[in-house]
């Protein structure tokens, strides 16, 4: 695993949806936001290959937290969302 | 959707993904991909357990565990 707790990433702004069929689990609305990782969750199979019954290589598994006010207009300072999101789909900012 | 109680049909399209899932024939991540792809107009008409049996029909017809023919024969038995 790449990632430590407490290392700033970035969700990778990426629309794999616009090339053809797939099935994506990382949310819209985080594509391109900035987080911190929160902890390692454990490797687990990738869900964009398990969804078309295909072979699935086991990737790391992230809580990834973010301050809601980078997010949503109506988002209050001190809260932040939590969501689980696989290393492939993240970056350094 | 307001809560309900569980009718015959949920539970049964319930025991069914169970029955899927633990032969292998048919993943979680599966049934998702089938119920995502149901277009707007259909997904929003459909129960929640309307919207499994759907993609559970989908994914058997690709993957070829029931024909087309089979589904309609027992449909039309219904």
């Amino acid at each position: 695993m790449n990632f430590s707790p407490g290392d700033a990433v970035m969700v990778k702004d990426d629309w794999p949806e616009t090339r053809g069929p797939v099935h994506i689990r990382t949310p819209h609305y985080l594509r391109g936001h900035k987080g911190r990782v929160l902890r390692y969750l454990g490797d687990y199979p990738n869900p964009e290959d398990l969804a078309f019954a295909r072979p699935a290589a086991r990737r790391p598994l992230y809580h990834v937290t973010f301050p809601m006010s980078e997010l949503w207009p109506e988002g209050t300072k001190d809260d932040d969302l939590v969501v689980e999101i696989y290393e492939h789909w993240l970056e350094r900012p | 959707m307001e809560p309900h109680a569980l009718t015959p049909f949920d539970r049964e399209v319930d025991a069914l993904r169970g029955v899927l899932g633990a032969k292998e024939i048919m993943t979680v991540d599966e049934l998702r991909r089938g119920i995502e792809a149901i277009p707007e107009s259909e997904y929003h008409r459909l129960t929640y357990y309307r919207r499994w049996i759907r993609s559970i029909a989908d994914n058997l017809l690709r993957k070829g565990i029931v024909t087309e023919a089979e589904l309609r024969a027992v449909l039309e038995e219904a």
